[in-house]
């Protein structure tokens, strides 16, 4: 696995880009993350990003669409608002996490 | 191997490649049969893919306001048909009175997973862009009227109306 240098510091990313680590991960590097494709970070791309952060540490895999919606209590609109087009490859991306698993 | 990159790795999330197109016939009716379309149009949806679905025949139940909660599954005619947790088959004799238990069963074994019920999944499939179509003949077959379908539904059209809006599409049959 490659390592980065991101933020001023080395990360541990697969070969897609996605941070392997979760310790490697803090809010600066996100917003270097978001910038790199494109989004700039407000509070409601907070607002996912910190759910997705503490449901994974919680569960142990990274949250869908589905149930960023229905726990993290932002709408499936809103998050193609906020990510556009793929919102659950962006946004665990930019939380420093795996792609979801989850069929739904 | 552990190789440190000089430039940072960024994914490519393909966001210029925005002429991929899915269109999704749901012909079937049974509770097991409804799921395979929303699925496959959620994630389809996900990964940023322009998503029509056509409900006709049998499919037009989901989203039939007065039928689409009470969507059935049952084991009759199904060979495949395992006893839960099991590799028994299901005698298919007794099959025909399970409808009702089977349908509660396969429900519950759904929810657990955090899939929605098939409603509430057309609800997140509109919302996360995707278009629906009601067939035209199983509209006039089963006297229905736009009211009684689904608010969402863009609206009733004919297969030619079909195959015309989705030129170009990649087409799947359920």
């Amino acid at each position: 696995m490659p390592i980065t240098m991101l933020n001023g510091k080395d990360v541990h990313v697969n070969d897609e880009g996605f941070l392997t680590e979760f310790d490697d991960w803090d809010e600066g590097l996100a917003a270097v993350l978001a910038e790199q494709i494109g989004i700039d970070l407000t509070d409601a791309h907070w607002k996912v990003i910190r759910f997705l952060r503490e449901d994974y540490r919680a569960q142990g895999e990274t949250a869908t669409t589905r149930r960023v919606h229905t726990v993290g209590g932002v709408p499936v609109k809103e998050q193609f608002a906020l990510f556009p087009k793929k919102p659950g490859k962006k946004m665990s991306y930019i939380a420093g996490l795996p792609k979801p698993h989850g069929c739904v | 191997m552990t190789t440190t990159a000089t430039a940072p790795i960024i994914p490519n999330f393909d966001d210029t490649e925005t002429d991929r197109k899915i269109a999704i016939i749901c012909s079937k009716g049974n509770l097991d049969m409804a799921y395979p379309g929303l699925i496959l149009a959620n994630a389809a949806l996900g990964e940023g893919v322009e998503t029509h679905l056509f409900f006709t025949f049998w499919g037009f139940d989901m989203i039939v306001k007065s039928r689409m909660h009470d969507l059935q599954f049952s084991p009759a005619g199904n060979t495949a048909m395992h006893l839960p947790g099991s590799d028994r088959h299901l005698p298919q004799a007794l099959a025909p009175a399970m409808t009702g238990m089977a349908t509660k069963m396969l429900k519950k074994q759904i929810a657990d997973l955090g899939v929605p019920e098939v409603p509430d999944f057309l609800d997140q499939v509109v919302a996360a862009g995707g278009h629906l179509w009601a067939c035209r003949l199983s509209a006039d077959m089963m006297h229905i009227e736009e009211s009684g379908l689904r608010d969402d539904v863009e609206g009733i059209i004919s297969a030619a109306d079909f195959i015309e809006k989705t030129a170009g599409a990649q087409l799947l049959f359920i």
